[in-house]
């Protein structure tokens, strides 16, 4: 066929490659970074817990499947815990037999094996973790006690795995992001429309400060309850719905520009927090309130986690599959045609500021919780971070293109940049400049796509 | 050196485009004479104002190559082109709206002194360019203040500016009247007779009668035919662009007119709209003719709620509306098609299918909960909103994979047809259509005339503006025609009217 010669391939497949890089550039971005800095982290790992049983099960049954005995010996603690339960059940499913458990400091697994010794049994393997194989309890045991002669001391053995690919980094990576990235769902829509809002920093720390006050003042302090917890939060996150509406209101009836309305919002949200907390850090919040921010109830995800990811989840959907996902994305395209097309346009506006305030304040909360206090401090330049987790997830700042879960890709951005840079030993004036030239590429990217097309 | 005769002013070869999912030309080519005007025609989509766009160093081919005078140039740029002497006025405006008419007249080619512009010199030539072309707007008005027709002149000014070669115009004409178009070709014999090269695309095929020397039609990216204009019966002509001959120009339709259903009483507005009153009955296809500025475009936006009047009020079906935005009139069961389909009709960033569906919300909600409350809360059902569309793109021959594509990338008519179907889904009793055919193709008209027939039979009421007569001869019921804010005379029988009935009636 006369279409498919590679001369008029050519242009078509540049085309693709545009529109895969101008769709999901980002990603690939993300998924460089990723491998990036794996590579430059990959470091020695003992394992510990029960990915070390794990291991030593698998040598345990390379060494031959006669019945024979093991002794486990490791320190105290929920890892060591995890490592005895686990290596217990997985040599016996092995065909072991566990003669013995000791579980304390290097005295007390002297004193067990001298007392095993004394019973004149006899044992193939003592099975070390990653703690109890560095004491020096173990050396020339053979000679001293004869009944350990032809015992085998496994120990479990360092592999080599990316620093920054362990599960307790990524997950601290999402939990790290999670206020902002929770905040920048909020900016997204407004992004969206063509505004902005600077104050969400701001409504973070007067939704942190009024949640935190509402509960130590009528909740009854520490002893609140979860009623009393929820209240303080509800309070927080509504009272800065209601400087959404205010900042709305402005945008929407008087045409102010959003940039000053909000800016006018981000001052008056700050002061009031400073006055509210009276310029002080608020901690008189019950140990429960750190549920939200530092829980883990669902498969060992954070819940601040869950949360991002539920209510990603749910804008991607509105976004995509209701009328209003349409109408902001139709005033921001072009006001005017929406307007005549029976928009509500003001409507949609105000709707987008209110839904941004109350996600700037459900942040507050989450970063409250986080840090089991409320300050007024808090969420400093946190819309800076916030505006380029969107704009470097692909939302034009001229309104109208972009998506919610780009943002989420530009949130993890930003977060796996910090993060590595942290591994890595960056210094943190040195991540600054990094982070602001990644952000500037961002929308570079932006104003390239927006001119092809 | 023996030479049978001088090159060609232009030569275009072998220009192939191609875009996701089309391919908006295909090895062509083209040449212009001195002096000679060369119509460009062809259906919607077929490739004109690409093919213009490449000569204007916009848009970027594949393939092919331009020679000037017989050595080629390299037009990659817009700066390219003006430098070789290459004008364009492209079919869609880009004029700054915040800039003076002057200022964008003179962008990019400020006359200055020591990095001052000197205002004073360009005021004089905007005005006797503005002169020349007539046209009234003074040279420092700001364009967002203009009307189409206006912006229009502006960017024909814009293009003489430049002291081009070749001139290009992509629908010069589309929002014209006829004096306008009058005093335009004027200006075209005069350019062509200094020796410069004209190429005019337009789908008013009486035009291309008065002035082109030569035509050229394109169909799907293809040249299908080169003949001189004499040479090209009007039958063929369009046989050649739409791939079969068409009947007839105007439909005829059932005539049943019945109740008086829209009724406008005393609509005022500054001096733009001043005490307007009419009724259109069912099933009655109302014409508002008049000069560009004459008010006809802000009476219909008053009755769709788009403008707030200072006094009168609409009625429909004997029920007094009260409209305070366009949302209110859509529910009310009023749309208006607006003219400007740019900035007002379209979301060029949005997928055509988006835009077809935005004033359809209500139909396209799983709940059917679309219009209530807050307004914005309902599901949508794609699958719906995809079939509902298809229907139309048959009908109405738009591209079929464009539903997907962001508006702005189709074709001027095709951008029309979607505005179009948007509203003939809003499933209105009262439509008006400001400029309904603007930029579209013969056979595509045709097809809009004929559902704007089949409306009427439904019993709809329908207003139409247009500055295009033999539309409003050929289509209308009756014909009002407005002078300054007034309607200053009534034509109830437009099958025995003419032209020249309608124009004294909008001169006075
Ligand atoms: N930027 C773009 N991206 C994708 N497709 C495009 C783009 N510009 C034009 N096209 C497609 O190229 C084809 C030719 O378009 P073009 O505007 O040249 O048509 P035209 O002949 O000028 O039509 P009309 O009479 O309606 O103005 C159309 O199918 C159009 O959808
Ligand atoms: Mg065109």
């Amino acid at each position: 066929m006369n279409a498919d010669t590679p001369a008029a391939l050519m242009p078509r497949l540049r085309h693709m490659g545009a529109t895969v890089l101008a769709d999901h550039g980002m990603l690939l971005v993300l998924g460089l970074l990723c491998v990036f800095f794996s590579i430059v982290t990959l470091d020695e790992q003992t394992p510990v817990g029960g990915d070390a049983a794990g291991q030593l099960v698998r040598r345990l049954s390379q060494i031959g499947d006669e019945p024979k005995q093991l002794v486990i010996v490791a320190g105290r603690g929920s890892d060591e815990d995890a490592f005895v339960s686990a290596l217990a059940e997985g040599a016996a499913t092995a065909g072991w037999s566990v003669a013995g458990i000791s579980q304390g400091g290097p005295r007390d697994a002297r004193m067990s094996l001298e007392a095993f010794a004394a019973t004149d049994r006899r044992v193939e393997v003592i099975a070390l973790s990653a703690s109890a194989g560095a004491w020096g309890v173990f050396d020339g045991l053979e000679s001293r006690l004869p009944a350990f002669a032809d015992a085998t001391l496994l120990r479990p053995e360092p592999t080599r795995w990316p620093n920054f690919l362990k599960a307790t980094n990524l997950l601290n990576v999402a939990n790290q992001i999670a206020v902002i990235a929770i905040v920048a769902v909020g900016m997204t829509l407004v992004i969206l429309t063509g505004g902005i809002d600077l104050s969400v920093g701001s409504l973070i720390a007067l939704s942190s400060v009024t949640g935190a006050v509402c509960i130590r003042d009528v909740c009854g302090g520490q002893a609140a309850g979860t009623a009393g917890m929820v209240v303080g939060a509800a309070v927080g996150i509504l009272i800065c719905g209601l400087a959404g509406v205010l900042s709305g209101g402005v945008v929407t009836l008087f045409g102010i520009p959003p940039f000053i309305a909000t800016l006018g919002m981000m001052l008056v949200a700050s002061g009031s927090a400073y006055i509210i907390a009276e310029g002080q850090s608020i901690n008189q919040v019950p140990d429960a309130f750190v549920w939200l921010g530092r829980g883990a109830d669902l498969a060992g995800l954070p819940n601040a986690v869950v949360l991002m990811l539920v209510l990603y989840a749910a804008a991607h959907i509105v976004m995509s599959r209701t009328t209003f996902g349409r109408y902001v994305y139709a005033v921001g395209g072009n006001a005017e045609a929406a307007r005549l097309s029976g928009v509500p346009v003001r409507r949609v506006m105000l709707a987008v500021y209110v839904l941004c305030g109350l996600l700037a304040g459900l942040g507050g909360i989450v970063m409250a919780s986080q840090l089991k206090s409320g300050a007024p401090t808090y969420g400093q330049m946190y819309e800076l971070y916030v505006i380029a987790a969107v704009v470097v997830g692909g939302t034009s700042l001229s309104g109208g293109e972009g998506r919610v879960l780009g943002t989420l890709v530009g949130a993890l951005i930003i977060a796996v940049i910090q993060n590595g840079m942290n591994l890595t030993g960056v210094e943190s004036y040195t991540q600054k400049v990094v982070l602001g030239l990644v952000i500037l590429a961002a929308v570079l990217l932006d104003r390239l796509r927006s001119r092809r097309g | 050196m023996v030479s049978a005769s001088p090159p060609p002013l232009l030569e275009m070869r072998g220009i192939s485009k191609q875009y996701p999912g089309v391919k908006a030309l295909d090895d062509v080519g083209l040449t212009l004479e001195r002096g000679e005007v060369l119509a460009l025609m062809g259906e919607n989509g077929a490739g004109k104002s690409t093919l213009m766009k490449v000569l204007a160093g916009a848009v970027r081919p594949d393939a092919g190559a331009i020679f000037l005078d017989g050595t080629e140039q390299q037009v990659t740029s817009p700066v390219d082109a003006r430098g070789c002497g290459i004008a364009v006025i492209h079919q869609e405006f880009n004029l700054v709206p915040a800039l003076s008419v002057r200022e964008n007249i003179f962008l990019g080619l400020e006359q200055t002194t020591a990095g001052f512009v000197r205002r004073g010199d360009e005021r004089r030539r905007a005005e006797e360019l503005l002169r020349r072309i007539g046209v009234a707007v003074h040279p420092e008005t700001p364009c967002r203040r203009l009307t189409v027709a206006q912006q229009q002149a502006v960017e024909i000014a814009k293009a003489l500016a430049v002291d081009a070669r070749i001139i290009v115009m992509d629908e010069p004409t589309a929002t014209l009247t006829p004096q306008e178009v009058e005093k335009l070709f004027a200006v075209i014999a005069d350019l062509t007779q200094q020796g410069i090269g004209v190429i005019y695309v337009s789908h008013r095929l009486d035009e291309i009668e008065e002035i082109a020397d030569r035509v050229q039609v394109l169909r799907d990216g293809q040249v299908v035919a080169v003949r001189a204009a004499d040479q090209l019966p009007r039958r063929e002509l369009i046989e050649l662009m739409v791939g079969r001959s068409l009947e007839e120009e105007f439909p005829s339709r059932r005539q049943s007119v019945g109740e008086p259903r829209l009724v406008v009483r005393g609509l005022c507005r500054g001096d733009k709209v001043r005490n307007v009153s009419f009724e259109v009955r069912r099933g009655e296809i109302v014409a508002l003719a008049g000069l560009v500025g004459a008010g006809r475009t802000e009476v219909v936006r008053l009755i769709f709620g788009a403008d707030q009047a200072e006094a009168g009020h609409v009625a429909l079906d004997g029920q007094v509306l009260s409209i305070r935005s366009p949302r209110d009139a859509i529910r009310a069961g009023i749309c208006l098609l607006t003219e400007d389909r740019k900035h007002q009709g379209l979301i060029l960033s949005q997928s055509v299918l988006h835009n077809f569906a935005l004033p359809n919300a209500a139909h396209f909600v799983a709940a059917g909960r679309g219009f209530t409350g807050w307004g914005f809360t309902g599901w949508i059902d794609q699958q719906r909103e995809r079939d509902a569309f298809a229907g139309y793109a048959t009908s109405m021959r738009i591209r079929a994979n464009a539903a997907a594509h962001p508006a702005g990338t189709l074709s001027g008519g095709n951008q029309q047809k979607v505005v179009l179907a948007k509203w003939l889904e809003s499933n209105s009793e009262v439509l008006i259509f400001d400029e309904p055919t603007r930029g579209i193709d013969v056979g595509a008209k045709v097809e809009i005339y004929g559902l704007m027939n089949e409306l009427a039979e439904q019993g709809k009421a329908i207003v139409m503006v247009s500055s295009e007569l033999p539309e409003v001869l050929g289509m209308a019921d009756r014909i009002l025609v407005m002078h300054e804010g007034r309607i200053t005379g009534e034509i109830a029988d437009p099958a025995a009217a003419t032209q020249a009935d309608i124009l004294s009636l909008a001169i006075r």
